[in-house]
């Protein structure tokens, strides 16, 4: 054996062949099926837009829907009380979601001992995997039972919605503040509190915008919460959030009800919005990720 | 060069080191006559069920910059850490034994450890500045602790300590981040002493440093001592005889079921330690014999 046997590596050989034809197949399997994901969105989104972009205009937007004494779905004007009320409802929910948050992402990432911190976070992905109506149901019960319903109500339920997804994302950018930091601050004889609030949290500010904005984006398109706490509207445009508020995601399910044609180009026009708007906050909290990821990393 | 041949030869008398030792410094006074700061009995340190350090028990002297050497995993770090409470941080950290400073345990429970640091300051081994301008790195612990008069004579001033502030002035509101590493670890340093510490610990300050940066921080030490007590570890021995005034030596010894613990082998003037020391392990570690 002094020279080594190199046509070894030339002959054609069975197991190769096939172990080759397999190898090509998985591959192909894989392309197809992400190529079928991206088709999917693709799809959606282009069916959505077919159907909706006739009745897509400013009035959409801007204007009040008509009252039409005979049904209670009016067929003419825009959506603007929908528009309105999404934008109070998920305003409001933000407010409350986004400090709570933020502060039960503090305490799990920075304070809870390990114990504690095991059961803090698995609380909060089960809080995470609640259906919505169930939500719904739930705040249905201690809000709008008695008091009937409420934009603030249904701020309420979404919030709820929120939480989680806020909390979850704000710890998981704690974690990536160097613990170096931390010492530096401590070090220095800082309690732990100020050494968070001064040095920790702005590390964190983009991470926390991006898990703000996936989190708008996906409680903006939630219709159950909202179909128990602030559904039973009239067609006016109102900013009072005391007072039940209509919203996108309701406004496409009744007029997807009605029996006029009309109504159903409009609810497809409704749903286009929302995705436009879903689509462009993801696209944004996106690029705020990237770029937290960067100043963190730099500052480690 | 024939003299120097000479000198080797009657130094024969003495061990061969692996390091030579600076015989410029000043003889240290007699021990009773320096100022005790740290008074250390029995420390033991523990990390979840694996003991870190046993029955280290020693004293640390005001003005004086005190080295601690030792291999790798001989608990130098640890021991540190438990000179200003910073391993209360550590999930499953447990010590015993006292840590008597100026004649209070400051490792008993009812001492605020934001208070010890408050006292006994520290730098870390990798420099690690805050994500602010070079001003406000310096700046924001003084704000935080509520030294906010003359704010920007303390910083020139802690600056200059530090001999950066020829180097920076002309650019405070530049990030910390933007400095070389050796700037970003006197930036520490000057952090460290603006906030008025009596202690100050170094973790291996220099060890991600190069040699300019190195020498530029122990020139530093030198200057600083009048007017701050430095521990400082390292695991680069030239180092330690260059800087201490005394020296600690670490160890790693074995018990009989394998487990491992670092333990205090010897502690005595710097020069002693290594043209001298009284124990073979030291003796070993210092020619270079093991570690």
């Amino acid at each position: 054996m002094s020279a080594a046997d190199v046509s070894v590596l030339q002959r054609p050989n069975d197991k190769l062949v096939r172990r080759r034809a397999f190898n090509r197949g998985m591959e192909v399997l894989a392309w197809v099926a992400a190529a079928l994901a991206v088709a999917l969105l693709g799809v959606l989104v282009w069916s959505v837009a077919k159907r909706g972009a006739s009745e897509l205009n400013l009035d959409l937007i801007t204007k009040s829907p008509a009252a039409n004494e005979f049904s209670l779905n009016p067929t003419s004007g825009g959506l603007a009380n929908a528009f309105v009320g999404t934008f109070i409802i998920v305003g409001i929910a933000t407010a409350m979601a986004l400090p709570f948050g933020i502060l039960v992402a503090i305490y799990v990432n920075e304070f809870a001992p390990r114990a504690v911190k095991n059961f803090l976070s698995p609380s909060l992905d089960i809080l995470n995997g609640i259906p919505a109506i169930v939500i719904g149901i739930f705040v249905f019960g201690l809000l709008v039972v008695g008091h009937g319903q409420s934009g603030l109500a249904g701020a309420f339920a979404l919030a709820i919605l929120m939480l989680p997804l806020v909390a979850r994302a704000t710890i998981e950018v704690l974690a990536l503040v160097p613990n170096s930091l931390r010492e530096a601050s401590l070090g220095l004889g800082v309690p732990r509190w100020r050494t968070t609030l001064g040095i920790v949290l702005p590390q964190t500010i983009g991470g926390i915008l991006t898990g703000t904005v996936l989190a708008v984006a996906r409680v903006a398109g939630e219709t159950a919460p909202l179909l128990f706490t602030s559904s039973i509207v009239g067609t006016s445009t109102s900013w009072n959030p005391t007072q039940a508020l209509q919203s996108i995601p309701v406004a496409i399910f009744e007029l997807s009800e009605s029996a006029t044609p009309a109504d159903h180009a409009r609810a497809w026009a409704a749903a286009l919005v929302l995705l436009l708007f879903i689509l462009f906050t993801s696209l944004i909290a996106r690029w705020l990720a990237n770029r937290s990821r960067r100043k963190i990393a730099r500052a480690g | 060069m024939s003299e120097t041949k000479g000198e080797t030869v009657t130094a024969s008398t003495t061990i061969e080191t692996a390091v030579r030792v600076e015989t410029k410094r000043q003889p240290l006074p007699p021990r009773e006559r320096l100022e005790r700061i740290f008074d250390i009995q029995g420390l033991d340190a523990i990390y979840g069920s694996k003991p870190a350090l046993k029955g280290v028990t020693m004293e640390v002297y005001e003005n004086l910059v005190t080295a601690v050497i030792g291999p790798s995993g001989c608990g130098k770090s640890t021991f540190i850490r438990c000179l200003n409470r910073m391993n209360d941080l550590v999930p499953g950290f447990r010590q015993t034994g006292a840590i008597r400073y100026h004649g209070v345990d400051i490792a008993s429970g009812d001492v605020d450890p934001v208070a010890v640091r408050r006292t006994i300051g520290m730098v870390f081994q990798r420099p690690n500045p805050f994500p602010k301008s070079i001003f406000d790195n310096v700046a924001w612990g003084l704000k935080v602790l509520g030294m906010k008069d003359n704010l920007s004579d303390r910083v020139e001033r802690a600056l200059t300590q530090a001999a950066l502030w020829d180097e920076v002035k002309d650019r405070l509101k530049a990030s910390g981040l933007s400095l070389s590493g050796g700037q970003q670890q006197r930036l520490c340093i000057a952090r460290a002493i603006a906030v008025e510490p009596d202690v100050v610990l170094m973790d291996e300050p220099a060890s991600a440093l190069d040699p300019i940066a190195t020498q530029a921080i122990e020139q530093l030490l030198h200057q600083l001592k009048s007017e701050y007590s430095f521990v400082i570890v390292t695991h680069n021995m030239q180092q330690a005889a260059r800087v201490a005034d005394m020296t600690a030596f670490f160890s790693i010894s074995r018990g009989a079921e394998g487990e491992r613990w670092g333990e205090l082998i010897e502690y005595d003037a710097t020069e002693k330690i290594f043209t001298a020391p009284s124990d073979k392990r030291t003796e070993d570690y210092v020619t270079g014999r093991f570690g």
